[in-house]
């Protein structure tokens, strides 16, 4: 029988819902964007869009989770139906559910690259090498082959991810104030004590003399040198819009998931304030401080705007802290992989806690049972990006799962609240029970400018053009020469316009081509969501049959 | 590093940094509701 869920503390709740938004691209996605957006003329766009589309996205999130609270739904399927008074709706929740198991599937397998890197750092494993030697470290530990082998089998990396997901399964099994709470209370401060030593480290670094130009203030002053050129710029609009999106953890249905836990007359407008305002402390504060600096004081400049991205955590860093000496260089390791981890559990643990709400409240599941089924269902799911990782596979989970999927959902929800629900009652539930005065500005932001804002990035990806060059692009497309997608928009991904008929193949000689494991992962994800709508459809009849719950 | 980059850098990092701090302050210092509110640590008799 479930148990039932609570938050602990207003403070643990906060830190919690601030661990779902911080996350690996609060230190990576967001100095990266910042580089291949001209640095300065980034942050302005960036501010904007976190005030006119994150907050307002945050006060909606909030808004509907402890709305649907009010009649014991923990989960987005529902909150939707009960707002809507339409059954259509509820499927539409399924994407609150769905893009959990997606992104958790290859996101988790991330989180134990830095599980695992923490234990190399403290084994010393990358004193001494070269950037090139811990590149190959990364290749070697996720099996990346270089011989046309399909099956990647990283059993190392393979171990360190079953021990993942085990401890994300055991928090979760613990519930909300036994589990998620409790971690949160402990790797957020870790996360911010290690954050602020390495943040401090990469300000203060300076000329380190490794090459001409290797100086940490030239990251600082190309990221911060003030510019207004990209208020003009369609394409730095997009990218800020995009990573302020990204970065609130929002369109994945765990916000509302941990706010339907709140009761009605109590505060969430300050609660969605301050812990949105901790995650830009972490992304604008310490996310800019730590990697662009750090390596532009031992690379240079025009190494990492040649190489900046992603990858850099683990194929780079490890090479900068060395030089440090070993024992520093070994403790600075041990923090920036320690302080990912965290920043990756806490968000990891929230996208389990949808399925969890529903499953306990729905059909009764207990908390281990459902914790144990959700890390089963995630185990099979994240097989085919691990053991098919050069083929694409993991690639696909995150642009369907982590990247099309919340924006469908961010944009559904912002018409729902603002337009279907009412913006009346929309502004009702955001404001009734606040401990702070939202300025009524808001209100106009949710109704009007956030959905335009979500609705342009949407668009925006799309018809991304070629190389995200829209000058180019609409000039092609009004010369009558038709629009030049780029490999990564929507409608190409749907349609591979780009791709030549001789390349859309399954099969080259009785081999798996990528396109085919590509359409595979596709086929899987499409089956996971048709697995939720099925649980909904049950879901819903048991319903007929039940009373509804109303606390207040 | 430019004067105005290293305002601009103050400026916002202070900012961000400042009204994180006020916040939470705000959220520690704020008197809870009375019971039955939505959090168990402060129940008198656990749920």
């Amino acid at each position: 029988m479930a148990v039932k869920e609570a938050w602990g503390s207003r403070i643990g709740l906060i830190l919690a819902m601030a661990g779902n938004a911080v996350g690996l691209g609060n230190f990576l996605r967001f100095p990266v964007k910042a580089v291949q957006n001209g640095g300065g003329e980034f942050i302005i766009p960036y501010l904007v869009c976190f005030f006119v589309m994150g907050l307002p996205l945050l006060f909606v999130e909030w808004g509907m989770g402890r709305y649907g609270g009010k009649f014991g739904d923990h989960s987005t399927p529902f909150i939707l139906n009960n707002m809507t008074k339409k059954n259509f709706w509820k499927y539409f929740g399924v994407f609150g559910i769905f893009t959990n198991f997606g992104v958790i599937a290859y996101y988790t397998y991330i989180e134990s690259w830095t599980l695992a890197y923490v234990f190399e750092s403290i084994k010393g494993t990358f004193v001494g090498m070269d950037i090139q030697a811990v590149g190959n470290f990364f290749n070697e530990y996720v099996d990346i082959k270089s011989d046309g082998s399909i099956f990647n089998w990283p059993m190392k990396a393979i171990i360190f991810f079953t021990i993942t997901l085990a401890i994300n399964i055991y928090i979760l099994s613990k519930g909300l104030s036994g589990g998620i709470e409790k971690a949160a209370k402990i790797a957020m401060p870790l996360l911010l004590v290690f954050g602020l030593f390495l943040a401090i480290r990469g300000l203060t670094l300076g000329k380190t003399g490794e090459c001409v130009g290797c100086d940490s203030n030239v990251a600082l002053a190309f990221i911060w040198e003030p510019s207004l050129n990209g208020l003009w710029n369609f394409k730095t609009w997009l990218e800020a819009a995009g990573q302020v999106f990204f970065t609130l953890s929002v369109g994945m249905g765990t916000i509302q998931c941990y706010a339907s836990y709140i009761r009605s007359k109590d505060d969430i407008a300050l609660n969605a304030v301050s812990a949105g305002f901790m995650n830009e402390f972490v992304e604008i504060v310490l996310g800019a401080s730590i990697v662009i600096p750090i390596a532009v004081g031992y690379l240079g400049m025009d190494w990492v705007m040649e190489n900046a991205g992603f990858m850099m955590a683990f194929k780079t860093m490890p090479f900068l802290f060395d030089n440090w000496g070993a024992t520093l260089g070994i403790a600075a390791g041990v923090m920036w992989f320690g302080l990912l981890f965290f920043a990756g559990v806490t968000s990891s643990l929230a996208m389990g806690t949808p399925w969890m709400g529903f499953m306990e409240h729905e059909f009764d599941w207990s908390r281990k049972k459902a914790a144990f089924v959700f890390g089963c269902i995630v185990f099979v799911l994240a097989i085919p990006p691990i053991v098919l990782f050069q083929q694409g596979v993991f690639d696909e989970y995150d642009y369907w799962s982590g990247t099309v999927s919340l924006v469908v959902f961010a944009l559904a929800e912002v018409i729902i609240f603002g337009w279907v629900f009412g913006i009346d009652k929309a502004w009702h539930e955001v404001t009734h029970g606040a401990d702070i005065k939202i300025p009524i500005i808001f209100k106009f932001f949710i109704k009007w400018v956030t959905p335009l804002f979500i609705s342009v990035v949407f668009i925006g990806a799309l018809i991304k053009p070629n190389g995200d060059q829209w000058a180019d692009a609409w000039n092609s497309f009004s010369s009558g020469n038709g629009w030049i997608f780029d490999n990564g928009s929507i409608l190409n991904q749907i349609f591979r316009f780009n791709t030549p008929s001789s390349e859309l193949k399954w099969f080259v000689e009785g081999s798996p081509t990528s396109l085919f494991f590509v359409d595979m992962s596709r086929l899987l994800l499409t089956l996971t969501f048709l697995f939720v709508c099925y649980l909904v459809f049950i879901a819903s009849k048991k319903r007929k049959n039940k009373i509804p719950v109303e606390h207040k | 590093m430019s004067t105005s980059a290293i305002i601009m850098m103050l400026l916002v990092q202070g900012t961000v940094t400042a009204i994180t701090g006020y916040l939470f302050y705000k959220v520690l210092t704020t008197k809870p509701n009375p019971e039955p509110d939505s959090y168990i640590e402060n129940d008198s008799d656990p749920r």
